[in-house]
Parts: structure tokens; sequence; C-alpha cells
């Protein structure tokens, strides 16, 4: 209990004196985390739609694929990216391992999955509302996609944004491929994770409740932007 | 601009899962008019209207309009039995199939509140369209159907759960569409309907075509003895 006060109070002093390291690591995990939910976003909201209109041959395959890829373990998606990244894989000569890029590279690894399947269940539903009336209004494969993005922006908010709290809280692979390192690759998780190692549970506290602080303003800020939740059914 | 009619079909016939839904059907539908297609529960009305309008594959048998397909596609609407909305607001729905077609986003707007005006929605514009009544519903989806001006409308029970007031009201617009020169096919299970606006009829049953004729003719003197049940209001198996 004095851990957590303790952390409270550290929390409030870094926040108020704008403790420099505080700032570094908070923007980099903001920088980290929003890159890839970008890339993953731009990726799996049209593979979500994409897989609810189509009907193709591998299509519950597909699915069922990327179903089961969200239960992928970070810590293996750190190893294989590590690996491929690393001096002797195949892509060791772009120099990666331990950058910024190469956590994003795993964090979208991760989120995609995750995102493509919240956007395909939703729009699957919009999907059998809109079926008939978009097959008799002619619409080309293209506007049926568009349609339901637009009209579906909510049911897509979520999926970014469940994309985003696993990003943001994810440790394991970013310890792998980013390293830790002080001023480079370290970000909140991963220095929360250092901290408490160290014994030093009033930091670790306090970047916690940072970090929870965050994700409740991404959301918060989210919803409103999209004026969700205001009128009663969508 | 030529005619997309007459739409000719010739032995058209409709089979999901080894289980004939409607057909075989010849039938022909000419210019002008409305025509009502009658008959019991599961006797195939909206398949043969989704079959018609193309939202069904033909399983055997031909459908031809005077028009190449895509081009007679772009020529007809749909009413659906259970009013389908887009979740935007009711000016949104309106202009959308205009949108779709290319219609700049002001003049898209503009015909949606001149059609919106005709069917007394011109309240309701900015509500989002899921939000509406029952009535307020199948009004919205018959206006965006005529939004596009089409030759031929489809309507599937467009009154069906509606009280007296509302059927009233959609007949009205009904019988304003077909004077103004579209085509209307739609199907009844509402015999007083059928006699108030019909010009032709359709009766159908098992999935066939029992009997068809102008609808004059068809509601004084039936020609067979099923119809003439029908009519009567007994159960015909």
């Amino acid at each position: 209990m004095t851990d957590l006060l303790a952390g409270l109070r550290e929390a409030l002093r870094l926040i108020v004196t704008l403790d420099a390291d505080l700032i570094e690591i908070t923007a980099r995990s903001l920088q980290v985390t929003l890159t890839a939910l970008l890339i993953a976003c731009a990726i799996g909201l049209p593979l979500g739609g994409w897989l609810a209109v189509r009907r193709f041959r591998f299509r519950r395959a597909v699915i069922a694929v990327l179903n089961a890829l969200i239960g992928l373990p970070p810590v293996v998606v750190g190893l294989v990216v590590y690996l491929l990244l690393s001096r002797s894989g195949p892509l060791g000569v772009l120099g990666l391992l331990f950058t910024p890029t190469a956590m994003i590279i795993a964090q979208v690894v991760i989120i995609t999955p995750l995102i493509a399947s919240i956007a395909h269940q939703a729009m699957r539903d919009l999907w059998a509302d809109y079926h008939d009336l978009l097959i008799s209004m002619n619409a080309t494969r293209w506007q049926r996609v568009t349609t339901l993005l637009i009209d579906g922006r909510r049911a897509l908010l979520t999926a970014a944004l469940a994309g985003f709290g696993r990003a943001i809280g994810e440790v394991g692979a970013i310890m792998i491929v980013g390293g830790n390192i002080d001023g480079a690759t370290r970000v909140l998780t991963t220095a929360i994770a250092l901290e408490t190692g160290r014994g030093n549970f009033a930091l670790a506290v306090g970047l916690g409740l940072i970090l929870i602080t965050i994700a409740l303003l991404v959301s918060g800020a989210s919803h409103w932007a999209l004026r969700t939740e205001r009128r009663s059914l969508w | 601009m030529v005619a997309v009619l007459p739409l000719t079909l010739r032995a058209a016939t409709l089979r999901r899962r080894g289980q004939v839904l409607v057909g075989p059907v010849d039938l022909t539908i000419g210019p002008g008019g409305i025509t009502a297609v009658i008959g019991p529960n599961g006797s195939g009305k909206t398949s043969l209207l989704r079959m018609m309008h193309g939202l069904e594959r033909l399983t055997s048998g031909s459908l031809d309009w005077s028009l190449p397909p895509a081009t007679a596609r772009t020529r007809q609407s749909y009413v659906f039995q259970r009013p389908v909305v887009l979740r935007r607001s009711v000016l949104a729905n309106l202009a959308y199939p205009l949108r779709l077609r290319g219609v700049p986003p002001a003049t898209a707007e503009a015909r949606a509140r001149a059609i919106a005006t005709t069917f007394e929605l011109t309240a309701l514009l900015d509500q989002p369209a899921p939000s509406l009544s029952g009535g307020e519903l199948q009004r919205l989806a018959l206006a965006r159907a005529l939004v596009t001006e089409p030759e031929v409308l489809f309507a599937d029970e467009p009154c069906a759960a509606l009280d007296g007031r509302a059927t009233r009201q959609i007949e009205r617009h009904l019988l304003a569409a077909a004077d103004g020169g579209t085509r209307l096919v739609m199907s009844t299970h509402d015999m007083g309907q059928a006699r108030r606006i019909a010009t032709d009829v359709v009766f159908l049953l098992h999935g066939r075509v029992h009997e068809s004729g102008p609808a004059a003719a068809f509601f004084d003197a039936p020609q067979t003895p099923q119809a003439r049940a029908f009519l009567n209001g007994d159960i015909v198996e």
C-alpha cells in the first residue's frame, strides 16, 4: 500500500516537474505505438472489410488463421522479429535491430490480426444488413467497402482502440527487439519492467499510472472526435 | 432514350438447394401500369421480384430486358419488404443512390431535398434514419428508390405492417410514380390494395404463374378455381 501511495506521489512529482526523462520515454511510447497503430489500421481495416464483402475459396481458413493470430504470444513475435533483423538474419543488413523501427515492426505484427478480426466481425454484421440494398443499387465493390467503413466507423474505432491498448501496454516483444536502451528504445512499459526489477517501486508505479492515464486520454479523445455514444442506437 | 421494357421471362426458374423457389415462369412485363403479384405465403412472390430485379441469379431459363443487363440495372429500383436504411441521416440516405452514380454532392442534395418535400420527409431530414417509425421508414425507402427516377420499380409488400393511413399515403405515392411513367411491379397480400391500384395481376401458386391478366377482368371473373378460392379468402394449398 505504501508503495502505491509513494508511486502516486512520484507520478505527480514527475508530471509537475515535467521530468525530462519521463517526457522522452512517454513521447517514444506514443510515437512507436501510434505509428504501429496507423500501419496496422491501414492494413487491418480494409482487410476486415474485404473479408466481409468478398466470398472466395479460402475465406474461412483466412478468418480462422486471423483469429488464431490474435493469440500470438508477443515474446515469440519478438523472438522471430529479432532473428529476422539480427546481424546474421535475412534483414540484418538494414541494421534495424535495437531501433524504434524494429519495435514498430513487432507491434504491427502483434496488433494487425486483432484489428482486422474485430473490423471483420463488425463489417460482417453491417454487410448482412446492407447486402441486398447495395447490390440492388448497383454499388461497385469499392463503393461497398467504403460504405461499410464509413457507416461502421464506430466499430472500427473500437478495433483501433483495442489495437492501441494492446500495443501501448506491450512489453515482451519490444523488450527483445528494442533492447530497452536508455535514450534510444526505452518506453514506458520497458522502463516499468526495469524499475520494478531494480526495486524502484515508486518510480515504477508512477510510470504505470502515467501509462494508464494515456490510455484513458486516447480512448476519450477518439470517442469525442467520432461523437459516439451520444445517440441511442448508432 | 431507349426504353428498358419490355422484360421477358422464358421458363425462368430459381432453385435453392434443390428446392424450386419460383418457376418455370413465362411472363412479359410491358410498359406502363402497375402489376400486382399476389398469391399465398410461400408461393414465390418475393423470389419472383428478386429474380426479375437481378438480386438472384436464374438457375435455368432466361430473363431479358430490351437493353443489356448492366444498363438495365441502372434504370430500376427495389423496395424491400423490411425497409433497409443506411446508418446515416435521412438526407444522406436519399442522396446516396445519386452519389453512387457520380452525381455531384450539391446536385444530389438538392434532388434529395426535392423528393423529401414530395414524400413529407422534410422535417426528418437531419434525423438518423434508423430512428424513424415504421411508416416513415417505408416512405423513406420508397422516396430513395424513386430519387433516381427509375423506369421500373419493384416493391415487395410496400405496405406490410402499416396501418390504414400510412398505407393510403404509400399508395398515393405509388400511383403518382406510375403516373410519372415508372412501371411498377409490386407484391401484396392485401387484395383491397391490389383492387385499388393494380392494372395487371399475376397470381402465383407453388412458384408458378397460375393465372394472369388485366386486374379488372381478374377480379371480376377469375378463370381458375384456385384464384376464385383465393379471392374469396379461402385457404389455397
